[in-house]
């Protein structure tokens, strides 16, 4: 640690335990993974590989995480799914990803959201026997349909 | 193969970068960490996979507009020594400084865009401004990545976001971070106190060069935490707003030293100006502490005719694998303390002492 006294800088090199005996604890120093991990977080982890799971992709397992804190593959978002639920809510602000998306995603995103509300009138209008409208959605649908689900940038 | 020490910009020339508000914020980055889909990530993954993972994504990057006469390296074909110097530079990490094969990277001409090819994630790709440029690091480094993603297929999920191999980058994936010079805070004692309420906020306050280093030369890197929830540009605002408050509190802070604590000042760069012009042996910490004060100096107007370039420059040639690279033997650290000394005495051959009194138009 350093520390700046006055026009002094000390420099002193201590392992965490001679800190404590010798009651240096600085509350604003980097402590990383507290920091990092939100205070309780320790715990969190704990819980998070209480059981004896393996990844089906990659065969990272619990004890895995447990030691490196960093996951196997992307696969293992979905095989640890429960126990990081909680891991995750101490860590960031939200749960759910709020931000950018791939281009593709999003196209097929927004394409399936269109599709959804169409499907709905549609179904209103021939509910209530709006025949003409509902034949005019159905070829909209049907458009929609037609074009390809990826958007062409996606071809490789 | 392209000589990593003929393409990096002369430490002169890195110097002489400005930005909007360069005299406390030092540069901006905005980093985003992506993986492919259906690949283990690099920590994970065995060195036939990471090979095979750094060949699918080497040439994708290459191959963008940005990256036209990129420097493009294999991390084994780099020498430890350039690695250093690309992490002196904050260019790489040290984490990447430390990866061989496997691992890449790709750096553009401008030295504006570096991507380190499976860093901790399959891509760590950073866009890098100097001065405070936090939105249009954002801006950049978001159309490298939407042009990349046309031609990688990348790990990402609806609920979750980009999926990353530790949780704490999950979602946006993003890191913004701004390196600060606060000298005024750390005299004033009032760092401690500012490094709480940053954190508070869910902020990360840490050293020179990243994660776990100490704040040397009293340059700060403070960079978002959560990466989950929250939109990138909310995230970039959020850190923008601090930073201008932090900005703040160290232009106050400089301004109450020089009326209330003169002395103290003066005699800090008095002594920082004292030491460096004429030691004969110095460390390169030492150095860095020392260069911090005079950078203060010449902010303070007390050094006429002085620029912050030099500074800034000789901040950089100082460091030990900028000053290595300039000898051809291999030098031991005390050995360098020799030359490291005779350095900065040439160096600043030419600038006087402090005055005693600032220039009435000193502040800005």
């Amino acid at each position: 640690m350093t520390q700046i006294v006055g026009d002094k800088m000390q420099k002193l090199d201590l392992c965490e335990d001679c800190a404590k005996t010798k009651g240096v604890n600085d509350p604003s120093g980097f402590a990383l993974a507290d920091i990092m991990l939100g205070l309780g977080a320790a715990q969190e982890v704990e819980q998070a590989v209480g059981t004896d799971l393996k990844c089906p992709r990659c065969g990272f397992s619990q004890a895995d995480f447990k030691k490196s804190g960093r996951l196997g593959c992307p696969e293992c978002y979905k095989t640890f799914a429960e126990g990081l639920g909680g891991l995750l809510k101490t860590m960031h602000k939200g749960t759910r990803h709020t931000g950018k998306a791939p281009e593709a995603l999003r196209v097929s995103r927004e394409n399936s959201d269109r599709l959804k509300t169409l499907q709905k009138k549609l179904n209103k209008a021939i509910e209530s026997e709006n025949f003409e409208e509902a034949a005019q959605l159905r070829d909209e649908l049907k458009k929609i349909n037609e074009r390809p689900a990826t958007p062409t940038n996606l071809t490789r | 193969m392209k000589d990593l020490h003929e393409f990096l910009v002369s430490p002169a020339e890195t110097a002489r970068r400005h930005g909007p508000h360069d005299r406390i914020v030092m540069s901006s980055r905005v980093r985003l960490a992506r993986n492919l889909k259906d690949a283990a990530f690099p920590g994970w993954a065995k060195k036939p996979e990471r090979v095979k993972i750094l060949e699918t994504i080497r040439p994708a990057v290459e191959s963008l507009p940005e990256m036209k006469d990129a420097f493009s390296e294999a991390m084994d074909n780099l020498g430890a020594l350039d690695k250093q110097i690309l992490v002196e530079r904050h260019l790489i990490s040290r984490e990447h400084a430390a990866k061989s094969s496997g691992s890449g990277l790709v750096l553009n001409r401008e030295e504006t865009f570096c991507v380190m090819i499976n860093e901790e994630d399959h891509l760590r790709m950073q866009a890098l401004r100097p001065g405070l440029q936090l939105k249009q690091a954002w801006n950049a480094i978001d159309h490298l990545d939407s042009e990349l993603e046309k031609k990688l297929d990348y790990a990402f999920d609806g609920d979750l976001g980009y999926l990353t191999a530790c949780p704490t980058n999950l979602g946006t994936g993003i890191r913004v971070s701004a390196m600060l010079h606060l000298p005024g805070l750390v005299l004033g004692e009032q760092i401690n106190p500012i490094i709480q309420s940053v954190n508070k906020l869910g902020l990360a306050v840490r050293g020179l060069y990243g994660e776990g280093t100490e704040a040397l030369g009293n340059v700060f890197q403070v960079s978002n935490q959560m990466t989950l929830g929250e939109n990138e540009p909310a995230i970039v605002e959020r850190l923008e707003k601090v930073l201008s408050q932090i900005i703040e509190h160290e232009e106050n802070a400089r301004q109450t030293l020089l009326e209330k604590k003169t002395k103290v000042v003066f005699n800090h760069i008095g002594r920082a100006y004292g030491i460096l012009a004429n030691a004969h042996s110095i460390s390169s910490k030492e150095t860095m502490n020392l260069l911090s004060l005079m950078r203060l100096g010449v902010d303070m107007g007390l050094f006429p005719g002085a620029e912050r370039s030099l500074v800034d420059e000789l901040f950089l040639v100082t460091q030990p694998a900028h000053l290595q690279k300039k000898l051809s033997d291999k030098l031991s650290a005390e050995e360098r303390d020799l030359i490291r000394a005779d350095m900065v005495r040439e160096r600043l051959k030419n600038v006087s002492r402090p005055v005693v009194k600032p220039p009435a138009s000193s502040a800005n």
